[in-house]
């Protein structure tokens, strides 16, 4: 059941124009899957009328808190980032279908971009609880060494595979010019990241006729299906990120 | 005890408070967070005769305080929402209106009349005035004889509570009332968007896949109440209210402006809690006014 929950900010990481926000709340978490969603409402900000997507970037019901890592794009983001400590923050939640779970014994190949890295963490952990046997390997890419951030935490559920634009940090170049796509067998891909990005997996993964899911993030205003302004225009006709997605399998899609 | 029940022609709402269409889905999108019997009524995405599939992407654009949208009526069509929606939602218990669109007078005629046929559903509202579709939508309402001709036509199909939305992109709105209230409408409801525009500057380009869209939320407010007064002392059917509302005083004011009812629109997409909270508002400034029937408050401006 969607829920709307006021959240405490209780712990912070900044980086270069992005934060990682540990927001608790005190009634129960609802059940919150990889690759799902919140909508997060930005108070006190006239530039940002609407909530703003984010994707959960962990989960922790134990203490009832939930993680996101948020990039500075525009005047909300800004101002969500700056977020002190002990701030309150309205959050719908959870949206979205997560991704679809591997089964047992696939190698799953989770390909980042930019922010984009962000829901595959919780993903991999999910992963790692539901589907023991399922090897899950990182590939994330970046601009520069700087887009990537909270390696450590990847590293603790799966192996990590890294490029750069500038060739700071890991291979020079992008996602898809990666070695590892020469010696690693893969069944599964799941990438989120930026349009181009996500487009090229997908042709790699369509050449290779490999599984593949992709998570969108169109421009939403509701988050909940209702307004119809983020549709995908997919094989199935024009289809809402915010209730259909923000996951899809490729063969669902036009590109 | 407040009294909140309003009063329409064959329709009675159990508080003044509806939510508007397109953005409130077909009311189960927002099921897990209101209490759908708390409110007067839904009214659910505009429908038209044959399947739409909308404007192509990028269909919003923020503005301050309000957004700009160009979705273009996507919905797959009159007799897909009879056979698969209506059945899960007709027995919601609340007053369920469908909000109906065309690009043909034909069309309007032929959707109004299979929704007439529905037993649940106590009231249309006649959209003449989407700012978001080529033909047909707004261009019936912006002209005294396109609003009699559809009004007239659908009249004559639809005998249940036949509401008329209109569009705020006219020079005299009251002139337009007065034009549906002579073709046969039971109620007018307004504002529609407001026909707005967005550029980007870094990149030269229209930020909406049609270059303009209509514009809603708060930001909208003023020129919503000013129009409702407008109407309200122009015309003797009700009128309902929409345009901005974002609070129980927001709705309070458009009822002192004249509306019989509000409308929320955009306000659920923030706060999609929002719709009930005002419901609730209303009774709490009627009880700390020593209002004993909120009928009371309609028209009651004091200038």
């Amino acid at each position: 059941m969607k829920q709307i929950i006021d959240f405490i900010v209780i712990e912070k990481q900044s980086f270069q124009r992005a934060a990682l926000l540990r927001l608790h709340c005190d009634e129960p978490l609802p059940e919150i899957r990889g690759g799902q969603f919140v909508n997060v409402r930005v108070d006190g900000c006239d530039k940002a009328y609407l909530r703003r997507p984010i994707s959960i970037h962990d989960v922790d019901y134990q203490n009832n808190t939930i993680d996101l890592l948020i990039q500075e794009k525009h005047e909300g983001t800004k101002k969500l980032c700056a977020l002190p400590v002990g701030e309150k923050v309205s959050i719908v939640l959870p949206l979205g279908n997560g991704f679809t779970m591997p089964e047992k014994d696939d190698n799953v190949l989770l390909i980042g971009g930019g922010i984009g890295i962000a829901p595959l963490y919780y993903f991999a952990k999910t992963i790692g609880k539901d589907v023991r046997s399922c090897v899950s390997t990182f590939l994330l890419g970046g601009r520069t060494q700087n887009d990537l951030m909270l390696l450590e935490r990847f590293r603790s559920v799966g192996d990590v595979f890294i490029t750069t634009n500038d060739g700071s940090l890991g291979e020079k170049g992008f996602v898809t010019d990666h070695s590892l796509w020469n010696t690693m067998k893969i069944n599964k891909i799941y990438a989120c990241g930026p349009m181009p990005m996500m487009k090229a997996v997908a042709k790699v993964a369509r050449d290779k006729g490999i599984w593949c899911e992709v998570s969108l993030e169109n421009q939403m205003a509701c988050g909940i299906g209702a307004c119809l302004c983020c549709v995908e225009n997919t094989k199935e006709g024009n289809l809402c990120v915010c209730k259909e997605g923000p996951v899809f399998n490729i063969e669902r899609l036009l590109w | 005890m407040v009294k909140t029940e309003i009063k329409l022609k064959g329709m009675t709402l159990k508080n003044p408070v509806m939510t508007a269409s397109g953005t409130f889905g077909y009311g189960e999108e927002y099921a897990d967070f209101v209490d759908l019997s708390e409110l007067g009524g839904i009214i659910v995405k505009g429908t038209t005769l044959h399947h739409r599939e909308g404007n192509p992407y990028p269909r919003m654009a923020e503005t301050p305080m309000g957004m700009l949208n160009c979705v273009g009526l996507q919905n797959k069509g009159v007799d897909y929402f009879i056979e698969t929606i209506y059945p899960r939602i007709r027995h919601f218990e609340t007053n369920v209106l469908v909000n109906v669109s065309g690009s043909n007078i034909d069309d309007y005629v032929t959707a109004a009349a299979k929704i007439n046929a529905l037993d649940d559903i106590p009231a249309i509202e006649l959209n003449v005035s989407c700012p978001n579709v080529k033909q047909g939508g707004m261009a019936f309402g912006v002209t005294c004889s396109g609003i009699e001709q559809v009004v007239k036509a659908v009249r004559e199909v639809y005998h249940k509570h036949l509401m008329v939305k209109l569009s705020p992109n006219v020079t005299n709105i009251a002139e337009i009332a007065l034009a549906a209230e002579a073709a046969g409408a039971d109620s007018v409801s307004l504002i529609n968007t407001l026909l707005g525009m967005a550029i980007d500057a870094e990149t030269r380009k229209p930020v909406l896949s049609m270059v303009t869209g209509g514009l809603s939320g708060a930001c909208v407010k003023p020129v919503a109440l000013r129009m409702v007064w407008q109407v309200a002392k122009a015309v003797k059917i009700p009128v309902i209210g929409l345009g901005g509302i974002s609070s129980a005083t927001d709705a309070i004011e458009f009822l002192l402006a004249g509306a019989s009812a509000i409308q929320i629109g955009t306000a659920n997409f923030i706060d999609p809690a929002i719709s009930a909270k005002v419901a609730k508002g209303i009774v709490e400034y009627c009880e700390r006014q020593g209002v004993k029937d909120v009928n009371e408050l309609v028209g009651g401006l004091i200038i």
